[in-house]
């Protein structure tokens, strides 16, 4: 069914990405005339695993890995810092294990992928060149969206969508909070980076109040009519904690117009509610770097040939994670790391001067409502006409109403998904 | 007879992926990635690298090529439950179950 479309598409990727080498370099693919460089932008769970998975095909591939931090803190399981069931070390993860394999790493940040001179700019000076170039930035956020927030003001308004300091500040206030505190969380518009992520915060806050402070409350202003996994998360809640939850939905006045970060007061159209604690958690655009490179298209997400997550904007670079445009896959760790091993093996084919294989992914979000009830979406995704498609029949969610058993199960394989992926990763 | 068939089937299966790109494309084609290893891939996630697990999930690697593929095809039918392999399983055709049991098999 998919065959002729794909040799279509191969044909046709084939013949670009040969003319694009030529006219831009004007020699052979690069394995022709010695090792083939490959620079990553980003060492979170998309370039971290591309850079990996790249030596893994040809360890002869020179890669190097342009990355900030020195530890790299996973967004994935910081909801299980806020609630104080892990410490920050369980989610802090190094780049040994990528040097060890010949990754060569440099803690800088990227000022500027150029696609057409073929090398990346660093803020601290110098560039470094390359053959293919692999940019998972991840996210920033549209502050402009939200009056009265900036990226200032998230020193008392933590959003913890990025982890790290701010994952430790936003349980710092919940631990300083009173019992009988009030904890107000306001969840992004779409698309953003992990759809389940707001209710699994808003679940193992819950669970953290449930044995140290029972009497506090959580208020959700959600701008959305709807948010992943609503039902299963909603059907724990009423049975993990009954009476603890306000949720309030787009139609129920759940749009924050504005926010005054000096009382901790968030403004909707008809109403105000102020927290002990705020969370809020601002609109998303692609990651910095994809912006000021031009990876980026006017919805501010990059936009790539799903095949090879070549960007269609910049020949020669390709974008992953979060920052791309991948729909229907959504934009989650397991989706970046599986979309970074095809990346992989179509950037290593095409140094080789051949196509890429056809994509084939998995994506399943695991999310703990609390320490021994987990839930789950899947699906399996791969690709038709141009596209990435939902294979048909697969994936879904959880049961409603399944046996506490289940939720058992599903929670130990939450923590197994973690151990799995950040070892397949980062060692 | 049966067994022959069923490795035509994988052989074309490999092929198909990985020679449809190769002859067709214009550039020439060296060594190509297996098109198995670039299903198993995404299994790593939560079955581990190579899939040896590293938590709760089983281990898969090194299991017999028969056995992975019973499971993975009990889990598609339904014949066997599971909490989340059903939903999995039933995105793979019974090619793609047979490259990917190849795969574990051999780790």
């Amino acid at each position: 069914m998919t065959e002729l479309t794909r040799r279509g598409f191969n044909k046709g990727l084939g013949a670009t990405t040969a003319l694009g080498a030529l006219s831009l370099s004007g020699i052979a693919p690069a394995t022709a005339a010695g090792k083939a460089q490959v620079v990553v932008v980003g060492g979170g769970f998309g370039g971290a695993t591309a850079a990996k998975y790249i030596k893994r095909f040809d360890p002869k591939i020179g890669v190097t890995l342009v990355e900030p931090s020195k530890r790299f803190v996973t967004c994935p399981f910081s909801n299980t810092v806020i609630g104080g069931l892990n410490t920050i070390d369980y989610i802090t993860h190094g780049y040994d294990a990528l040097k060890g394999l010949g990754v060569e790493v440099v803690h800088d940040s990227a000022a500027a992928v150029d696609g057409a001179k073929k090398q990346v700019r660093l803020a601290g000076g110098g560039s470094i060149g390359f053959d293919r170039c692999i940019v998972a930035p991840g996210v920033d956020f549209r502050w402009e969206a939200i009056e009265g927030l900036d990226a200032g003001t998230a020193a008392r308004i933590p959003h913890a969508w990025k982890a790290g300091a701010q994952t430790l500040l936003l349980r710092k206030q919940l631990e300083a909070m009173a019992d009988g505190g009030v904890f107000v969380i306001s969840p992004p518009v779409n698309p953003f980076r992990c759809p389940p992520g707001p209710g699994e915060r808003i679940s193992l806050v819950a669970s953290y109040f449930k044995t140290a402070k029972p009497r506090s409350k959580i208020i959700v202003l959600d701008p959305k009519e709807k948010f992943s996994k609503e039902g299963l998360f909603k059907e724990g809640w009423a049975a993990l904690y009954p009476g603890m939850i306000e949720y309030r939905n787009l139609a129920e006045d759940g749009l924050v117009r504005r926010v005054d970060p000096a009382s901790r007061t968030l403004y909707t159209d008809f109403g105000e509610e102020t927290g002990d604690v705020v969370n809020f958690i601002p609109a998303q655009k692609a990651g910095k770097i994809a912006q000021v490179s031009g990876l980026a298209d006017k919805t501010e997400w990059c936009p790539i040939h799903p095949r090879s997550f070549e960007s269609t904007l910049q020949p020669g670079v390709h974008v992953i994670g979060d920052a791309s445009i991948a729909a229907p896959m959504p934009k989650s760790a397991f989706t970046a790391s599986t979309q970074a091993k095809v990346c992989a093996e179509a950037v290593v084919n095409l140094l080789r001067g051949a196509a890429p294989g056809a994509p084939k992914f998995i994506n399943v979000c695991y999310s703990l409502v609390g320490e021994n009830y987990g839930i789950s979406v899947a699906m399996v995704y791969g690709y038709r006409d141009g596209r990435i498609v939902k294979i048909e029949g697969s994936g879904g969610l959880s049961p409603s109403g399944a046996t506490p058993e289940f939720r058992r199960k599903e929670a130990d394989y939450t923590r197994g998904w973690y151990e799995s992926i950040s070892r397949d990763i980062w060692g | 007879m049966r067994r022959a068939k069923f490795k035509a089937a994988a052989v074309a299966f490999i092929a198909s992926a990985t020679l449809a790109s190769a002859t067709l494309a214009s550039a020439p084609a060296q060594a190509e990635i297996a098109s198995g290893a670039v299903l198993a891939n995404t299994c790593f996630s939560c079955h581990g690298t190579d899939g040896k697990s590293a938590g709760d999930m089983p281990t898969i690697a090194g299991k017999s090529e028969d056995f992975i593929t019973r499971k993975l095809k009990a889990f598609k039918s339904g014949e066997l439950e599971a909490t989340i392999m059903n939903r999995i399983a039933k995105g793979f055709t019974d090619e793609e179950i047979a490259a990917l049991a190849k795969f574990f098999s051999r780790r």
